[in-house]
């Protein structure tokens, strides 16, 4: 039971030796998650903007949706996306099933949620105040939009970290519409899943610490870039 | 402050466009020579494909995709056109399953055997018995038993046997452990629960071999006949998916039958152990 030890060890390894098959692993689980924290932040912060600073009618319903679906499990969205984009689906014509873009659709969909719904809290707690003087100063609307953005441009900050953090560790998306494919679309936790099938236990905990480095360099990134401003 | 807002949007327009031309010039090269295909984890975990598919892209320059599913998951892919061909251990569904029109060719490629393994102790007392009467003492016995419980070709074949034994399948009992997982994984829970299971010898092997000799479980029943385990190469009928690469699927089909490979499978070793038999038909 020396899986820890052992695991510790063959992690420093595997980050320092440069071996392909996890530096191919890195840069998938890289590139799926950018994109889809992109995406979700594209769509996200203008929906949680909305969601957040309008009075409309709904409103709270739409809200208890929203928060709802922070609790979506990755494999029904997995089996969820798979019905649309397999060949037999709606979209199969566009071949996204065991590819980066099929597997970032799906996480966009997964922590769109988060997106919208930390912005909209974000921008919910602001001084109510901010608006008034924004349009006393003769702001117009897309003025007093990106103003109240940047007012809550932490918030925002902490709401693309989670997402990100929810991204890059989910697995069950990454296994049904990627497909773990070696070189392709195998992603740092579809692989720890690969080696805890294959009884490799202690390679699947080295991964799983690849994987803590990785969000711990994305997070100092952001600390730094926090700093600054 | 707008003029960091329009920065940081510049950025992340930067930033997709290079994603995406990275995705666009890693895709389209090989769009045309890839052969996609679902097959079960014994012939993934094992480690056999890593050592075929570099080689079926030396002789043939066609790329092999796979993706590793249980037997049942396999053939799903395959009903939904998403791979172009299938490597399973099924043989009963697999015919079903050609009949039934969602796959063509199916060719018989090797073997390996079933075996069921235990504790060392083997407290059941079944050691060296048919599997006829290792499941009824299981049964009659009420002796823990680890099932795979996830329609995989291994559990198809548990069912099988449980029938061929006279004996209804033990869903609701006790001590009747269904995992739900791999293979691997399930010879784990066995370990933990002193219960016994059925496996495929290659995974087995593998086990072995990652307790460097030293295993919880040992081989309690093998030999016998009805454990006998056939794995067959089927290609999705393109009649039915117009976009299965049937062409490729059939290289792929005869590179497996062809003499050399037939022997690579026979070296193919695993603490110095034989894991699979070919016996493809000329």
């Amino acid at each position: 039971m020396d899986y820890l030890g052992s695991g510790f060890l063959r992690a420093l390894v595997l980050l320092f030796s440069g071996d392909p098959e996890t530096f191919s692993a890195v840069t998938t689980t890289l590139e799926v998650s950018s994109l889809s924290i992109l995406a979700s932040l594209a769509l996200g912060i203008p929906g949680g903007f909305i969601l957040g600073y309008f009075e409309f009618p709904g409103k709270k319903h739409l809200r208890a949706v929203v928060d709802t679906l922070l609790a979506l499990p990755t494999v029904v969205v997995g089996l969820f996306v798979y019905a649309f984009i397999s060949r037999r689906g709606p979209f199969g014509e566009m071949a996204l099933l065991f590819t980066i873009p099929g597997v970032a659709l799906a996480q966009t969909i997964l922590v769109l949620p988060i997106v919208v719904s930390l912005t909209a809290t974000a921008v919910e707690g602001l001084d109510r105040r901010l608006r008034l003087t924004l349009i006393t100063l003769g702001a117009n609307a897309r003025q007093i939009a990106l103003q109240t953005l940047l007012e809550a441009r932490f918030a925002v900050l902490t709401a693309a970290v989670t997402a990100y953090g929810r991204a890059i560790s989910e697995v069950g998306i990454s296994m049904m519409i990627g497909g773990n494919i070696k070189w392709h679309t195998r992603t740092i936790t579809t692989a720890v899943a690969l080696e805890t099938g294959k009884g490799e236990f202690a390679m699947g905990i080295a991964l799983g610490i690849v994987l803590l480095t990785l969000a711990l360099l994305v997070n100092a990134v952001l600390v730094t870039l926090r700093r600054k401003q | 402050m707008e003029g960091i807002v329009k920065k940081i949007t510049l950025f992340l327009i930067a930033l997709s466009l290079f994603l995406f031309t990275g995705l666009l010039a890693g895709g389209a090269g090989a769009a045309d020579q890839v052969l996609m295909m679902a097959t079960t984890t014994s012939t993934d975990n094992t480690g056999l494909l890593n050592d075929l598919g570099p080689m079926f892209k030396a002789d043939t320059g066609v790329e092999l995709k796979w993706v590793a599913v249980g037997t049942g998951n396999a053939l799903e892919l395959g009903k939904n056109c998403d791979v172009d061909v299938l490597l399973v251990h099924a043989p009963a569904t697999e015919l079903k399953y050609v009949a039934d029109g969602y796959g063509v060719d199916r060719r018989e490629i090797m073997f390996n055997d079933f075996i069921f393994v235990g504790p060392k102790g083997d407290p059941a007392g079944v050691r060296g018995k048919s599997v006829k009467e290792a499941l009824k003492t299981f049964a009659a016995r009420k002796i823990p038993f680890a099932s795979r419980g996830d329609n995989s070709g291994t559990h198809k074949m548990e069912l099988q046997l449980w029938k061929a034994a006279g004996l209804p399948v033990p869903d609701k009992e006790t001590w009747y452990i269904q995992t739900g997982q791999g293979m691997i994984n399930t010879i784990n829970i066995a370990a933990e629960r002193d219960a016994y299971t059925l496996t495929d010898r290659g995974t087995f092997i593998k086990y072995e071999a990652n307790w460097k000799g030293e295993p919880p479980l040992a081989i309690i029943v093998e030999g016998d006949a009805a454990l006998k385990n056939q794995y067959s190469v089927i290609a999705v009928n393109p009649a039915r998916c117009n976009k299965a690469k049937y062409d490729l699927a059939t290289k792929f089909s005869e590179w497996m039958a062809s003499a050399k490979i037939q022997k690579a499978i026979a070296d193919f070793k695993l603490m110095g152990k034989q894991l699979f038999f070919p016996n493809a038909k000329k």
